[in-house]
């Protein structure tokens, strides 16, 4: 028994170097984004080798965690899910209960490291619906809706109250394309987004004031140039003045001067848009578009119903970034605090993006083992 | 098959190839509705990068380049020999820039025990704090001392947001003998503020306040220069851009004044109070002029202490008061060439025409007497006589014949009761007695025997020193009046050559008939030669025309003339004035002391030091005239 273990293990560990299980096209992207974040944070923190070599650890510690993962088959993570899912769930209700941050109850600290358990929602969440759906008759009905939405509203709600509605909303968005992509029917999801629009007003009763006046700023971010509004309004300025060639790296005004808030975390795409300008950003836009691309590709080619839409969920997940960070910087949309995947300096983020993409490689390796 | 299909009609079964292929068409979809979404943010990003840019561009610009102004030098100030009248020096100052501090008040008391701030610096600090923006530094002590600045220093951690800040502040290296001159600057106050453009005085602290500082403010004050300083969003400077545009600094400016001539005539007063001042009367340049006791102006340039200027304020001899411009004197007996004048000019004397001297001069039907100084009268007197030993029975009944409207307007011409138009602020105009102006100001008609006293400078006269020294300034030139004027050239930068101020246009003379001139001058050459002030040329190389004031310090009651003093030796207010050479003057001096026993005994012998101190220089320039000609005619 022992023997046979041990075997097997071995023979794994072997394997592991022999043939690496990664997507290389997808690898090469990554690799690709994380040296334009390493670059755009050395300009954006003003040459500060540090933090650039503190990022860079990170993204180390994510790829090894990735590669860990990769090596997991995607039966056994479906095995784990439910308990992943619930021990993220007991960590958010204890950070609810007691836990430390600025301004926001987000962290826990566990002495070692000091962690926000939403990011592992992150991951766990689309686990977690994918493992619900994947026992479930598809396309779902009421009652699946109904259960996956459970699953879905309960974590969400404690970190709405951290409170984190920018992680909320990431996370809402990582469960509900699970069921979109499971094929919940059209007209279905005609009538939730009907009801979720018909619960905005409702849910702004329950916002905080910070959020409320966040809202109201993007409507009008020059009603408070110094206060509310100069985030948006700086962020603008940034991105505007970078013209379509841009200013150069390291001669974005904005940000080495410090009229731009939190340059290397949330509106580092701010001072991307600024040194590089349009034709930068078009560049990066694009490079997320190839890796969801890749994302979907892979997630299409699994061959269980649970890889698949944890691989697609999780790919779509990364465009809910993009696209909150973009707007937000923009002033399209709220100041939330989203970061831009593999770009925005920031530990947690990146490694709980990382893992996600060690559960994508994982799918990938193993795309042509018959799920069980 | 059949099981499954059976089952699920209670229990669905995964349909695995179905599930696959669903989740293909939802991919592509949701692929679709991301890259549709991410068009739009790409949209979005055009928009605000090529739409936009140029506004964002430019607020980028607003942010980032902050205008500083650079206050111009102020241009120095020299007299006519190049000595060094008003300079700039070195100094410190605490600037505090309001945006860094977070409680003023507890602030300012706390720098109050290191470093002394009067009321008068919070005063201004707190007016000039409120035309800047809260990151601008606010002057708010200046001059600094040097243990002030090494206290402050060693404290300095302890007050964010104030700087010690090195700026130039004026000098007067003379101090007290060209306060009434060259005046001062101080601080710009808020009476200032409404009056000067903002811009041009965005770096500038200091305004000219008096003197030639004041009336020559725009030449003196240069033009204000930029300097772009790249600021973070803290407004701290980092870096000097290169786009920067030099203050081009004030004119320094060359005056007609001898600071020896005005040195030798500030020493004769000996400290008495008077004026005395001296005129070339070929073109109006004022050589020297003295208003003593006077004050140290340097104190005034970064604010006085209360105390002092309430001390100055308060003192009996007026150290403020310009006694040149401002001093009220009557002018007596120095009236008496320009009536006599008069009369020849009106045609009611010849100059060999005589009047009997008595002692006690009547008006035909009156039984008031009006006194000779000698009692028992000085005999039968023509004009020379009469200006040689000043008899007054000779000017009554000149002026008695002349009547006011005739005096009044005769005398006008050579400038009484009215500004000379020197180049300083806050002259006085005198007073030129005549019937509009005593209707103005008493709103009362006029008295033949007013007309009598004022036909010997008495009554209601009043002139200025500069006023008779401009008016004899144009007997001297044989009638040619010439502005007075202390500016003599303005140099726009320090290796710029001098520029001569341009001479104004020939007036025509004052004087009808040259032979009028001649018998009026050959009057006031006798009155040093031989009459009230003779001795006063003893040894002078050049023939003196002079004549004595002594004018009794009256108050009037009801129709009384009382006199106020009783000590003979200040009982009257005494004048003089002289020009020489008397042919071809080339100066004029007018001393008028408070205070004295007669023109001749105590004006005249300043008059004298004045001309003593001057001569030298003169036959300087004569000789060099001299050999300047003998060469351009071979």
């Amino acid at each position: 028994m022992i023997d046979e273990l041990l075997l097997e293990w071995r023979h794994r560990f072997v394997s592991m170097w022999r043939k690496p299980r990664v997507d290389l096209p997808l690898f090469g992207a990554l690799l690709l984004l994380m040296g334009i974040g390493l670059v755009t944070l050395y300009s954006a923190s003003d040459l500060d080798r540090g933090q650039v070599i503190s990022q860079a650890l990170r993204f180390v510690l994510g790829l090894l965690l990735m590669a860990a993962i990769a090596r997991v088959p995607p039966l056994t993570l479906r095995n784990w899910t439910p308990w992943l899912y619930a021990a993220s769930v007991v960590l958010l209700v204890i950070v609810v209960v007691h836990g430390e941050g600025r301004g926001a109850n987000r962290w826990l600290d566990l002495k070692i490291v000091r962690f926000q358990p939403s990011e592992l929602l992150k991951l766990t969440m689309p686990m977690m619906i994918a493992w619900y759906l994947n026992g479930r008759p598809l396309p779902p009905g009421w009652i699946t809706l109904g259960a996956a939405g459970a699953l879905i509203a309960v974590p969400a709600a404690l970190i709405a109250k951290q409170p984190d509605l920018g992680t909320a909303l990431l996370i809402v968005a990582s469960g509900a394309f699970g069921i979109f992509l499971s094929g919940l029917a059209w007209w279905r999801i005609g009538v939730l987004l009907g009801a979720v629009a018909g619960m905005v007003p409702v849910a702004w009763h329950f916002l905080h004031d910070y959020q409320r006046n966040r809202v109201l700023t993007l409507l009008d971010p020059e009603a408070d140039p110094l206060g509310n509004g100069w985030h948006i309004i700086q962020s603008k300025i940034a991105v505007g003045s970078g013209g379509l060639w841009g200013k150069g790296w390291h001669h974005g005004t904005q940000s080495r001067l410090e009229f731009l808030p939190e340059h290397t975390t949330d509106f580092i795409f701010s001072v991307f848009a600024e040194e590089w300008g349009l034709v930068g950003v078009l560049l990066l836009l694009a490079l997320y578009v190839f890796i969801i691309a890749r994302c979907l590709w892979i997630a299409a080619e699994a061959k269980d119903t649970y890889a698949r839409l944890l691989a697609g969920a999780i790919s779509m997940s990364l465009f809910v970034y993009v696209v909150v960070n973009g707007g937000m910087i923009t002033g399209v949309l709220p100041v939330v605090g989203v970061p831009l995947p593999l770009v925005s300096y920031g530990g947690t983020s990146a490694v709980s993006l990382l893992a996600g993409f060690g559960v994508l490689m994982s799918i990938h390796a193993h795309r042509k083992v018959l799920a069980g | 098959m059949r099981r499954s299909r059976s089952m699920s009609r209670f229990k669905p079964l995964k349909e695995g190839r179905y599930e696959a292929v669903t989740f293909r068409r939802r991919a592509l979809a949701g692929f679709l509705i991301i890259v549709a979404c991410l068009i739009a943010l790409g949209t979005r990003f055009a928009f605000l990068q090529i739409d936009q840019h140029e506004e964002f561009s430019a607020r980028s610009e607003a942010n980032r380049v902050l205008t500083r102004p650079l206050a111009p030098a102020r241009g120095l100030i020299y007299d006519r020999n190049g000595i060094l009248l008003a300079e700039n020096v070195a100094a410190f100052r605490l600037e505090v820039s309001p945006e860094q501090v977070h409680d003023m008040n507890a602030m300012l008391a706390r720098l109050g025990d290191i470093v002394s701030i009067s009321d008068d610096d919070l005063t201004r600090f707190n007016a000039l704090r409120k035309g800047k923006h809260s990151y601008e530094g606010v002057p708010l002590r200046l001059k600094l001392s040097e243990e002030e600045i090494a206290k402050f220093s060693t404290n300095r951690w302890a007050f964010p947001g104030v700087d010690v800040v090195p700026y130039l502040t004026r000098s007067y290296p003379l101090g007290e003998e060209f306060a009434h001159t060259v005046g001062y600057v101080g601080r710009i106050d808020e009476n200032d503020l409404g009056n000067l453009d903002k811009g041009d005085y965005a770096g500038t602290t200091h305004i000219g306040k008096t003197g030639i500082e004041r009336y020559y403010e725009d030449r003196l004050h240069g033009e204000v220069g930029y300097e772009k300083v790249e600021v973070n969003a803290d407004h701290r400077p980092l870096r000097v851009l290169p786009d920067r545009l030099a203050p081009k600094p004030g004119e320094n400016l060359y005056l007609t004044i001898d600071s020896h001539l005005q040195e030798a005539a500030e020493a004769a007063f000996e400290g008495r109070a008077g004026a005395a001042v001296a005129i070339d009367p070929r073109n109006g340049e004022v050589l020297a002029m003295v208003s003593v006791p006077s004050f140290d102006p340097n104190p005034f340039v970064n604010g006085i202490a209360g105390a002092d200027y309430a001390a100055l304020l308060a003192s009996e001899d007026k150290p403020l008061l310009n006694r040149l411009l401002r001093g009220n004197y009557a002018p007596g007996s120095t009236m008496k060439p320009f009536v006599g004048l008069a009369g020849l000019e009106l045609g009611l004397r010849r100059p060999e025409d005589t009047v009997l001297s008595t002692g006690e001069f009547f008006i035909p039907g009156q039984s008031r007497a009006y006194r000779d100084d000698v009692r028992g009268g000085q005999g039968r007197v023509d004009l020379v006589q009469a200006i040689a030993k000043s008899v007054n029975t000779y000017f009554y009944s000149l002026a008695l014949d002349m009547g006011i409207d005739r005096f009044s307007s005769s005398l006008g011409r050579f400038g009484f009761g009215q500004q000379t138009g020197i180049d300083l602020t806050g002259e006085g105009s005198g007073v030129l007695p005549s019937r509009e102006w005593k209707r103005a100001r008493f709103n009362q008609p006029w008295y033949p025997g007013e007309t009598v006293i004022a036909g010997i400078g008495q009554g209601y006269w009043v002139v200025t020193p500069l006023q008779l020294a401009n008016a004899v300034a144009i007997i001297a030139a044989r009638g040619v009046p010439h502005t007075p004027h202390l500016l003599r050239a303005a140099q726009r930068s320090l290796d710029a050559p001098l520029e001569l101020l341009p001479a104004p246009p020939p007036r025509k003379s004052v004087i009808d008939k040259p032979a009028d001139w001649a018998a009026v001058q050959q009057g006031m050459i006798e009155v040093v030669r031989s009459g009230t002030a003779r001795g006063v040329d003893a040894d002078f190389p050049y023939p003196i025309a002079g004549k004595t004031g002594t004018a009794e310090r009256y108050s009037r009651t009801g129709t009384e003339w009382t006199s106020i003093s009783a000590s003979p030796i200040e009982r009257h207010q005494v004048l003089f004035e002289a020009f020489t050479p008397a042919d071809d003057a080339r100066i004029v001096v007018i001393v008028a002391l408070e205070a004295g026993r007669s023109g001749a005994h105590d004006a005249a012998p300043i008059a004298r030091k004045m001309l003593d101190a001057w001569l030298p220089g003169d036959q300087q320039r004569q000789a060099r005239a001299a050999a300047a000609t003998a060469e351009n005619a071979p």
